[in-house]
Order: C-alpha cells, then structure tokens, then sequence
C-alpha cells in the first residue's frame, strides 16, 4: 500500500547541536507506527517538525505521494496531523462538547452552531456514544480526557495522529481502553505514529516501528520480524568514547542508608545503601521515579513512609524530612531542572552559589551583617576551581552558557560540603567540554570520601564514571550491581521490563 | 555597552526621572513667573515637599519588601487607617486635656502593632490558606477598614493635644536641619535600616532569593513560609509607622484616612523600579518613586494644575517607567 506519510532525510540544528542528522520514517493508512528512541534521540524534535512547531532545515515531507511543507501547527492540522502530548491541552473547565469543537466552531451569524452529528459519530468511532456532552471536562478521569482529546483529533478530520507517551499517566485499565481505542481508529484507517518508552507495550500494539539514535534513523520494519533484544541493540548501540576519565578512589563504610522509601505517587519501597566515596548509578526511563526518589530524600516532595539516616546520624522519617534538615544532615541535591529550580537564573553567581549556606558568610551567626568579601573570594575559588567561564561573579547566572549554569548549581553543593550528594541529570543540556568538566569533579568528590548518586538518562556516562548502577523501573529499584557487571543491553532491559 | 555602566544607569534611571520633574517643575513656575517660581524652589517648599512624602516613602519600605519577594500587599491603606484610630482611641481613653510623652509613645507603639498583626495576619494566611497575596490581602483591606469603623463607632476620634501633633509640622524657619519635621528624621532612619537589611543581612538575600525563584529557595533549605510571614510582619509594623505619620498630619483618628493609598505606595514601589513579579526592587528606588509623586503632586498644585491633571499624569508616569523598564530588560537579554 501507499504510504500515508513518507519523511526523508529530515534535518534540524539548533545553533551548534544537530538535533536530527537524517531522519527517514514512512506510515501506511491503518497502521500503528512506534517511533522508538532513548532520551534525547531526537524524538521530539520530529514530532515538533511535523505538528508544525519547528521547521526542518533540510529532507523531504510527502503527504499521500505529495510533497508538503508544515510551516505552522495550524497547517499541520488543515492537512490531517494530530498531535496528543503527555501533558492534555484540554480546557478543564470547559464542557465536553466545547472541548471536542474548541478551535473548530461552526457559524452562523455569529452564533456557534451545534456539530452534535459530528461529535455523535466521533463518539460512536471511540465507542463512547453515551459521553455527557454537558459535563465539565475536568470531572471526567484521566483516560476519557485523553479520548476527549483523541475525539478532538477526529473532529478535524485528522488521518495522523501522534501520540507522545500517551500510557505515561495512565492506569492499566485506561492503558488497555486506550490500545481498544487504537485498534479501532486503526480499523477505520487512521494512521497513529505511537512514541512510548515502554517496550513490552510497543511490541504488543505496534505493526512497523522506527528506531532513531543520535538524530538519525538506525532501524525500521515490522515489528513481528523483530524482538525486543533487537530493538535495545538499536536503541544504545553506540561505542563508549574517551570522555570518562579514570579517577581511582577507594570505598569506606557506609554513610547513607534509606529503607522503604514511599512517595505520595513514586516510588513504591526503593532500598539504598551508598558508602564513602561510592559513585551509585541509576538508571531508567523518564517517569521512572528517579527524580522522585531523591526529592522525597532530600525532604522536597513529599514521602509517605520510609526512613533515611545520613553519615551514623540520627535515623530520621523521610515524611518529615525538609530541605533544611537535609542540607544540615550533609545531604545535598542538584535538581534536574536547572531554569526553574536549580537556580535563580536573575540573581549573580555569588548570590546563588552561597544560598544554601549564606548565614556562614555573616556575622553573629547569621545574623549579623554578611561579610560580602569573604563571599566573593568563596566564589571566586569555585569559579577558579571549576573552571566557570564567566565576566564576572557580579554577573547574573542567566548571562552564562547551559554547561556554566550547571557548574555554578555545582559550586553550591560543593560549598556546601555535604557526604551524601544526590545529583539528578547533572549533564543534561550541557556541552561536551562541561560534560568532561562535570565526570572529573563527580570522580573529585569520590576521591574525597563523599557518596555520590548519579542519576542519568544516557547509559554511556552512567557506565564510565560509577562504581554501582542499579536501575529503576516503574517505581521499584534494582539491586545496585558493580558497574563492570553491567552491559547497556541489561539495563535498558531491566529498565523496560523490570526484570 | 559595560556591564557595570548600563547596571548603574538602571539603578538610577528613578533618580534621573526625579531631578527631572523637579526641573519641569522649577521652569514651569519660572514661565509662570511671579511668586511661584520662588515659592517652589523655596527651601520652605522644599521641606513640605518631603513631608508630604513621608507617609508614602514609609509605606512604600514595607511593601517593597513584599513586592521584591514576589507578593503584593492591598490592604495597606486600612491598616493606616486603623493605625490613626487605635492611636486616637488610646489617647482619648487614657489621656486628660493633654496626653503626656509616655502615653503618646504608648499610643504610637499600639498603633504600630495593630498594623503588625494585620501583617502577621497576611502572612499567615496566604501560607495557611495557600491562597495568592492578592486575595488575601483584598480581605484584609476590608476587615481592617471594618475594624477600624468598628473602634471608631463610624466616626472620627478627636483627642487631646499631644506630642505626636509635632511630628509633621512643617516649621516655617528657614535655617535646615534643625527644622524639619520629626517625620523625616523617622523616615530617614527607616530607609537607611531597610537599606542596609536588604544589601547586607541574609534575609535581605532570602527576600530576593524568594521572589527570584521561590523553587530554589526552597532547594536551598530556606523556609519560604516563614520567611514570607516575616515580611507580611515587617511590611505591616512599617505600614504602622505610616500610620503614625498620618495620624500626626490629621491630629484626629479617621477610619476613613487614607482610601486608596495603597495605590499610591505600590505606585511608588513600580516607579522605583519594583518588578510584580518579584526579585527586583529597591528600597531607595522606592523612596525617589514616593518623591516624584509628591514634587508632581506638590507642582501641581504651585502651577495651578487642576487635581485630575495630577492624576492622569502619575497614572503615566507609572506606565512609562513600567515600560522603559521593560525596554531596559529586552536590551539586556538582547546584549
């Protein structure tokens, strides 16, 4: 059959980053298409070109045998291209029927006029023809939202529809309404390009699959000629490249320890152990309950049971543990999200590299006046000492490239000086020359005794700088194992499967 | 162009907007000729100028607090207001014909803290409630105004002579320090502590840290809610001082004082360079904001303009230096 949608050598850059290098991926009418990658392979990145968020800079588009540009979102939809985020764009207080027609009301004089038929046959092609169409849209669960979303698609007469991680906040039970749903768009020759991290559900709804690395097309086909092991093979096939130096340090005793550790959603009982001057990985898909796990140890979000006890201190509730507690405790945590909570990005690097212990810097135990010279001078070392590029420690951090940024949230847990460092995605969005930069000073902080946990979505790094890695899957962490007895194909397993 | 040069322009972008309407105002007089152009560069004007400003500028400490730490405080006009009447109703109750030192004091100090409470009040509920400032602060205007009518009986509060009547006469001696009002001394002093706090003090740092990025103060280990109490507080116990000041100007307590001053304060704090969105401002960007309005205000009147010209132009003035803010802003991220 004739492709539906045929891409060629799609290409994108942002500034220096080659965000796809070459992209080919071709969907027939009626077929579940997977696109399969790990973080950052540039899977989002097409999808935004073909919603008609971005524009390629290079390839080619066909649209049944056609080619096309998509200059806007709005185009993309006037030629049948639907896109469903994670994150639902409904409106929540808006009612069913408003939802379905948002954007595509009908006039007359100036008056909406009502498109019931319509929506009864969408309905009925979602097998929910008995949906209150009066019922504010926020009353419904989480799965009819997301098939009020899908219904929205087909009220646009949408022949593509894209579906980032759509299972990700869903139950079981609306996870297999959903793959019902599919089957039946599929059946009324619907085109669905499905992107999940979740493998076993790929496999299972999926007819052919695309598997992109690096921003480039490294496999293709259908999915019955094919196993999973083949797809993980794809997905991380890369070669380790010389960018973990090799700093020897030895393991002390035990400094941390976390047992039953439960958060309010994530995660469900997660065990840890971490001695003096161990690197521990964790790995694992995005929605895992990494991030998850260490906020609920560091006090930011909220725990519903489990206790932690940092460096033979007291054992302590992680129920009642708070940022402050931890920061006193030696614990310390670089957040993931760098713009919006790892720093303030308006204030200077002075002031956002002593914030976790500025009463240090002032007189009268921290009441007095601060000592702004002392301050400088302890920032001015760690700007020296990490190799900061910056004009000045007066200069906001928003004036600084990503990989500075990263040093500079760095410097303050390294003046800080706690034993237990809790890193989440330290390299994200960094360059290679901070990335190397940011390996050594992880390697540093084991040297000097500290523990270390190392959370990352990019298996070659976790693999050259820990000591342990253990994967996370679906709330639940692995027994850590010495890294060397790892191979990638594993952990993507266990990350996928849990087992 | 340099860092250093375009931090300093923007810094006293405020005080250049002030010398300049001093200047409009000091030719506007001369182009009128006659006796206005000597009455308002008099040094006599001059001291009534910075009198009238006093109420405002002390206002305008504690709500840049608040604004620097990304919230907004409404009900500061009520608290005022309630602050002249708890004062009035303290010296009408204890004094005879004439209230002494001690009592005034006393009096002050219970006006004071009444607009503490109110702050203490804010700050606690928008924590407990986890309901915007805003709102907040929308009901506490109301129950403060209430509550003030209520000490009040609906009326104003005549009390015998005190000290405190001293504290915003403009003396008409020529000679200059000596004879300013008390007022200004009080508020010179409070600007100079509120200086010092915010550059100096960890919780300076920690108000701006707050309203910079609320999510990192938090990963820092400061305790957001408590800070933020401290600075409904703070905001209230200065709000009281103003109230001090008012009181002093009408010598009566009048629930009815001050409607709509919040406006004027908050007014002050944005000319000043105070960003609503938090993490920007400052106390002494404030004081020149209150001052452009009280020399606009006070020219005003020396030319002869009629009250609602006065209003349309603060109301621009306020636009314009929001604006040339933003301006400023898109330059940086551009440079």
């Amino acid at each position: 059959m004739e492709p539906l949608l045929r891409l060629q050598d799609i290409q994108k850059s942002f500034g220096a980053t080659r965000a796809l290098k070459g992209v080919s991926l071709a969907v027939r009418p009626g077929e579940i298409h997977a696109l399969i990658g790990e973080n950052g392979a540039g899977k989002s990145t097409l999808m935004k070109v073909l919603s008609g968020a971005i524009r390629a800079d290079g390839g080619r588009i066909e649209l049944r045998g056609r080619p096309c540009a998509i200059p806007s979102p709005a185009a993309g939809r006037r030629l049948g291209i639907a896109m469903i985020y994670q994150e639902l764009t409904l409106a929540p207080h808006l009612t069913v029927e408003e939802n379905l027609t948002l954007g595509i009301e009908r006039r007359r004089l100036g008056v909406v006029r009502s498109q019931r038929g319509k929506i009864r046959d969408v309905l009925a092609l979602l097998q929910h023809p008995g949906l209150p169409l009066d019922a504010p849209v926020r009353t419904l669960g989480m799965g009819l939202q997301q098939l009020i979303e899908i219904g929205r698609a087909l009220m646009s007469n949408a022949s593509i529809i894209i579906m980032d991680e759509p299972t990700s906040s869903l139950s079981a039970a609306d996870t297999k309404a959903l793959f019902t749903t599919m089957a039946r768009l599929k059946e009324a020759g619907i085109a669905i390009i499905y992107i999940s991290h979740f493998l076993e559900e790929v496999m299972r709804v999926s007819d052919t699959y695309t598997v992109l690395r690096d921003g480039e097309t490294v496999a293709s086909g259908t999915i019955s000629d094919t196993t999973m092991a083949a797809i993980i093979e794809a997905m991380v096939g890369r070669k380790l490249t010389e960018m973990f130096p090799a700093m020897a340090h030895d393991m002390g005793g035990p400094v941390f320890e976390a047992r039953n550790v439960h958060g309010l959603h994530l995660p469900h009982g997660v065990d840890l152990t971490l001695r003096a001057g161990e690197i521990l990985g964790i790995a694992g898909l995005v929605g895992a309950g990494r991030t998850e796990t260490v906020r609920a140890l560091f006090g930011l979000d909220r725990a519903r049971a489990g206790s932690l006890c940092v460096a033979h201190g007291r054992p302590c509730p992680v129920r009642r543990q708070r940022p402050r507690k931890a920061l006193r405790q030696g614990l310390d945590l670089l957040s993931e999200d760098r713009k919006d909570e790892g720093l303030a990005t308006a204030m200077t690097i002075t002031e956002n590299t002593t914030l976790a212990v500025l009463p240090r810097f002032a007189q009268a135990r921290g009441w007095g006046p601060l000592r702004l010279a002392r301050e400088r001078r302890a920032v001015w070392r760690w700007v020296d000492e990490l190799n900061i590029k910056c004009a000045g420690v007066d200069r906001p951090v928003d004036s600084l490239s990503g990989g500075n940024q990263q040093k500079v949230a760095l410097a303050r847990v390294l003046e800080n000086d706690g034993a237990v460092i809790l890193l989440d995605e330290p390299t994200r969005g960094v360059d290679v020359g901070s990335k190397v930069d940011i390996y050594r000073l992880i390697g540093r902080l084991a040297r000097e005794g500290k523990a270390v946990v190392f959370i990352s979505s990019y298996l070659p790094e976790l693999m050259g700088v820990c000591d342990t890695i253990a994967v996370m899957h679906r709330g639940k962490l692995s027994q850590p194992r010495p890294a060397c007895e790892w191979t990638e194909q594993e952990i993507m397993r266990v990350a996928v499967s849990g087992e | 162009m340099n860092p250093s040069l375009r931090k300093a322009l923007a810094a006293s972008g405020p005080f250049v907007g002030l010398v300049f309407v001093y200047i409009l105002f000091a030719g506007l007089t001369a182009w009128q000729g006659g006796d206005s152009r000597d009455a308002f560069l008099s040094l006599y004007n001059s001291k009534t100028i910075l009198t009238q400003a006093v109420i405002v500028t002390i206002g305008a400490l504690g709500i840049t607090l608040v604004i620097i730490a990304g919230g907004i405080d409404l009900s500061v006009g009520s608290q005022i207001a309630l602050a002249t009447v708890v004062i009035a109703w303290c010296l009408r109750e204890y004094g005879g014909d004439t209230a002494g030192i001690g009592l005034s004091l006393g009096a002050a100090a219970l006006g004071i803290l009444a607009c503490g409470v109110c702050g203490l009040l804010n700050g606690v509920m928008s924590a407990l409630f986890r309901i915007v400032p805003f709102i907040i602060t929308l009901g506490t205007m109301q129950i403060a105004r209430g509550v003030a009518k209520w000490i009040a009986e609906e009326q104003t509060i005549v009390t015998p002579e005190s000290m405190l009547f001293n504290v915003m006469v403009v003396e008409p001696q020529p000679d200059v320090a000596t004879s300013v009002a008390p007022g200004i001394w009080v508020a010179a002093g409070l600007i100079v502590v509120v200086v010092l706090t915010l550059r100096y003090t960890v919780f300076g740092r920690y108000v701006f840290a707050i309203g910079s990025n609320e999510a990192t103060a938090r990963l820092c280990g400061i305790n957001v809610t408590l800070q933020r109490i401290w600075i409904y507080t703070l905001c209230g116990l200065l709000t009281g001082v103003a109230g001090v000041m008012q009181f002093a100007n009408l010598t009566v307590g009048d629930p009815t004082a001050a409607v709509g001053m919040e406006l004027d304060i908050i007014a002050a704090v944005v000319i000043g360079g105070g960003s609503l969105s938090g993490g920007e401002g400052s106390a002494l960007g404030s004081v020149v904001g209150a001052l452009i309005m009280a020399v606009l205000r006070n020219g005003c009147t020396m030319v002869g303009v009629p009250n609602f010209v006065q209003d349309i132009v603060i109301g621009v003035i306020i636009i314009s230096a929001v604006a040339v803010d933003r301006l400023k802003h898109r330059a940086t991220v551009a440079g």
